[in-house]
C-alpha cells in the first residue's frame, strides 16, 4: 500500500483542539492520501443522501397513481413527454419517472441493507463475544453452526429463510412483512462472519491483564464483555460491517431480482432491474441501465470504503 | 488414512442428519400439508382421517425416521405446484444444472490458473494491472447484472448467441443433454461464462497470491542458483506448490457454483434445479424446497469429502502426519 504511516517529525503541540487531533490521526491521514477512497465516499454519501431525501427532492412521486400519466410511458431520457413534462432519465412503461423510482428504490435497498447488516452485526458480535469469552460447549456449538453456515452461500440461506417465513406468515400479512422478512433472511445469512472474527479477537483480549483485573474486582462477566472487551474488538467489526453492507445490498438486489424480495408496490433497485430487463429487447435501455448503474455505484463505493477501512485499521500494514 | 476417511465420513453423516432435520421441520411445519391437499369443502373429520392416514399424528421421532427413510430412497412427496413427484422433477432438471456447473467450473479453473500465473510472473506489466482491475470489477458486480450485460452485448446488440433456454437437447437414457447439438453449445456459452466469472476471479487471485508467496521462498532461489530454466522453476517447482490451496478452493467452490446457478439459471431461463427452487420459493412449494435443501447439502458434503481426500493425496505432509499417529 502506498499509505505510509503518519510519522510526526515534530511532536504534536500539547494543546490542540479535538478536531485538530482528529485531523492528524492516522485514519484521516490515510483517507486524505487515497483519492479512490475520497471519490468512493463522495459517491456513497451522494447516493445515501439521495435515498434519504427522496420524498423531498424526487421530481415526481412514482407511487402516486394520481400523478401518473400512461401516455408519458416509455419517454426516452432527456426529452419532452407526451404531456410535455420533463423526465431527465426517461420513464418506464407505466409512465413513472425513472429518476424518482431510482431514488425511492435506493431508499428501500439501503434500508434493507443497513438493517440486515445491523441485525447480523448484533447477532454475530453477541454470539462471538460469548463464544470467545466462555469457551467450552457454548464456543463449540456456536462456531460449529457458523462453520456449517459459512460453507453455504449466503444467497441460498437467505432464499431458504425467505421461503420458510413466507410459509409461516399468513397471506394477508405478507405484503407488509416482506421487507422485515427480507432483513431477517439476509441478516441471518451473514452473522457468521462477525461471530468468527469477534470470537478470535475476544480470545486474545481475554488473556490480557485488564480483563483479569476486572475479573478479580468481581465485575459481572456481561459488564466485562460489553464495557471492556467490546470496545477493543470493534475495529474489525467495523470493517466487516462496511463490506457486509455492500454484500447485503447486492443480496437484497439479487433476491428482489429473483422475484422473492420486496413486494412490487415497494420496488428496490433489484426489482427495478427485473422490470427493466423486460424491455431489453425492445430498445428501452434506460429503464434497465440507470437502476443497474446506481446499484453498481452503491455497492462498489461502499465496498471500496470497506477496503480502505480494512487497510487503515490494520496495524500490520502500518 | 482409513481412520481419517472414516472420521470424515462420520462427520458428513452427522451434517446430513442435521440438514435432514431442518428439511423435515420445514416440510412438516411450514404450511399445513393436509390443508394444501384436501378441497375447500372437507370436514374436520375428513381432515383428521387424512392426518392419521398420512401418519401426521404419529410421534415426532417416528415421523422424522420415516422422513429420513423416504429421503434415502429419494422420496420427497409430491410438488404442490406441479403435482409431480419431487424426485422426478429434480432428476429431470439435474442434467441441465450439472452441465452448466461443470462447464463454468472448467472455464473458471483453466482461465483462473492461467491468468493467475501470468499476473504473478509479470506483476509490474500493464496487462497484469488491467487484468487485476477487471477482476476487481468482476467480484463487485452482482452475478445477475453480469448475465444481463452479456445478454445485451451478445444477444441484443451482436445477435450471435441465444439469450435463454438450452437450445436443442438430446435424450440419452434419463439424461437430457445439450452438449450434442450446436444450438445446445451456443446456449451454454453465456450462462457458463456468467456463472464462472466469480469463481474465475477468485481462483485467479488465489493462484497469483500463492505464486507470489512461493516465488520468494528459499527453494526457488536455490533452484535459480542451480541454473534451472525459468520454465522449469515456474511450472515444475512454483506452480506445483500453489496447487494445494487451489484444489481446495476450486473444489469447495463447485458447491457454490451449484447454488449460484440459481441466479444464472433465472437470468437465462435455464431449465435446471436452481430455477426450479426459485419458483418453488415464490409459491412456497414446501416439498421441493425441502428436497432441494437436502440435495444441495449432499452435494456440499460429498465435495467436501472428496476435497479432503484429495488434500490427503496431494500433500505428503498430511500423510506423514497421519502415519506417525499425530
Amino acid at each position: 500500500m502506498t499509505d505510509l504511516p503518519h510519522s510526526p517529525e515534530q511532536p504534536v503541540p500539547a494543546r490542540t483542539s479535538r478536531l485538530a487531533t482528529f485531523w492528524r490521526s492516522d485514519l484521516v491521514w490515510s483517507y486524505r492520501h487515497s483519492p479512490v477512497t475520497i471519490v468512493a465516499s463522495i459517491v456513497a454519501l451522494a447516493l445515501i443522501l439521495m435515498a434519504v431525501l427522496a420524498p423531498w427532492i424526487a421530481p415526481y412521486n412514482p407511487f402516486n397513481p394520481a400523478t401518473l400519466n400512461l401516455m408519458d410511458g416509455m419517454t426516452p431520457p432527456n426529452s419532452a413527454s407526451y404531456s410535455d413534462r420533463y423526465f431527465l432519465l426517461g420513464t418506464d412503461n407505466q409512465g413513472r419517472d425513472v429518476l424518482s423510482t431510482i431514488m425511492y428504490g435506493s431508499r428501500v435497498s439501503l434500508f434493507v441493507g443497513i438493517m440486515a447488516t445491523l441485525f447480523a452485526m448484533v447477532m454475530g458480535v453477541g454470539l462471538g463475544l460469548v463464544a470467545g469469552y466462555a469457551g467450552g460447549l457454548a464456543d463449540a456449538v456456536i462456531m460449529r453452526v457458523a462453520d456449517v453456515q459459512l460453507s453455504f452461500p449466503a444467497i441460498l440461506i437467505a432464499l431458504l429463510i425467505f421461503g420458510v417465513a413466507r410459509g409461516i406468515i399468513p397471506p394477508n400479512h405478507q405484503e407488509g412483512a416482506a421487507v422485515w422478512v427480507l432483513i431477517l433472511a439476509i441478516g441471518l445469512a451473514n452473522w457468521a462472519q462477525f461471530a468468527r472474527t469477534v470470537r478470535g479477537a475476544t480470545m486474545v483480549e481475554r488473556q490480557k491483564d485488564y480483563v483479569a483485573a476486572a475479573r478479580i474486582l468481581g465485575v459481572n462477566p456481561i459488564l466485562i464483555l460489553l464495557r471492556h472487551v467490546l470496545p477493543n474488538v470493534l475495529g474489525p467489526v467495523l470493517v466487516i460491517g462496511t463490506i457486509g453492507l455492500a454484500l447485503a445490498i447486492i443480496e437484497e438486489a439479487t433476491l428482489s431480482y429473483l422475484g422473492v424480495g420486496v413486494p412490487p408496490t415497494q420496488p428496490s433497485l433489484g426489482t427495478l432491474i427485473r422490470i427493466g430487463q423486460q424491455f431489453l429487447f425492445s430498445g428501452e435501455w434506460w429503464i434497465l441501465l440507470f437502476p443497474a448503474v446506481t446499484l453498481v455505484l452503491l455497492a462498489l463505493s461502499v465496498n471500496l470504503l470497506g477496503d480502505w477501512l480494512r487497510d487503515a485499521l490494520n496495524p500490520k500494514l502500518r | 488414512m482409513l481412520a481419517f476417511i472414516l472420521r470424515r465420513l462420520g462427520q458428513s453423516v452427522l451434517v446430513m442428519l442435521v440438514v435432514a432435520f431442518i428439511a423435515f421441520m420445514v416440510f412438516r411445519y411450514v404450511g399445513d400439508p393436509v390443508v394444501s391437499m384436501v378441497g375447500q369443502d372437507a370436514t374436520t373429520g375428513d381432515i383428521e382421517q387424512l392426518r392419521t392416514r398420512l401418519g401426521l399424528n404419529d410421534p415426532f421421532y417416528v415421523q422424522f425416521v420415516r422422513f429420513v427413510g423416504n429421503a434415502l430412497q429419494g422420496q420427497f412427496g409430491i410438488s404442490y405446484r406441479l403435482q409431480q413427484p419431487v424426485s422426478q422433477l429434480i432428476l429431470e432438471r439435474l442434467p441441465a444444472t450439472i452441465e452448466l456447473a461443470f462447464a463454468s467450473a472448467l472455464i473458471a479453473l483453466v482461465f483462473g490458473v492461467v491468468l493467475g500465473i501470468y499476473t504473478a510472473l509479470k506483476p509490474r506489466s500493464f496487462s497484469s494491472a488491467v487484468i487485476m482491475t477487471i477482476s476487481l470489477v468482476g467480484v463487485s458486480l452482482p452475478t445477475f447484472l453480469i448475465g444481463i450485460g452479456l445478454i445485451y452485448l451478445f444477444a441484443v446488440e451482436l445477435k450471435v448467441l441465444p439469450s435463454f433456454g438450452r437450445g436443442q437437447v438430446v435424450q440419452l437414457g434419463w439424461w437430457r443433454t445439450g452438449l450434442l447439438t450446436e444450438s445446445g453449445w451456443r446456449s451454454l456459452i453465456l450462462p457458463a461464462i456468467t456463472l464462472s466469472l466469480f469463481q474465475l476471479t477468485l481462483i485467479m487471485r488465489l493462484v497469483r497470491a500463492e505464486m507470489l508467496e512461493v516465488m520468494r521462498t528459499d527453494y526457488i532461489r536455490f533452484a535459480r542458483a542451480r541454473g534451472l530454466s525459468q520454465r522449469a522453476i515456474n511450472f515444475g517447482h512454483a506452480l506445483r506448490n500453489t496447487l494445494v490451496p487451489v484444489i481446495t478452493i476450486a473444489g469447495l467452490q463447485l458447491g457454490s457454483v451449484i447454488a449460484f446457478a440459481i441466479i444464472t439459471e433465472t437470468v437465462f431461463q435455464w431449465p435446471g434445479v436452481g430455477s426450479l427452487f426459485v419458483n418453488s420459493v415464490q409459491v412456497v412449494d414446501v416439498p421441493v424446497m425441502a428436497a432441494y435443501l437436502v440435495f444441495v447439502a449432499l452435494v456440499f458434503v460429498v465435495i467436501n469429502l472428496i476435497v479432503d481426500i484429495l488434500y490427503f493425496i496431494v500433500d505428503p505432509r498430511l500423510r506423514d502426519g497421519a502415519r506417525t499417529g499425530r
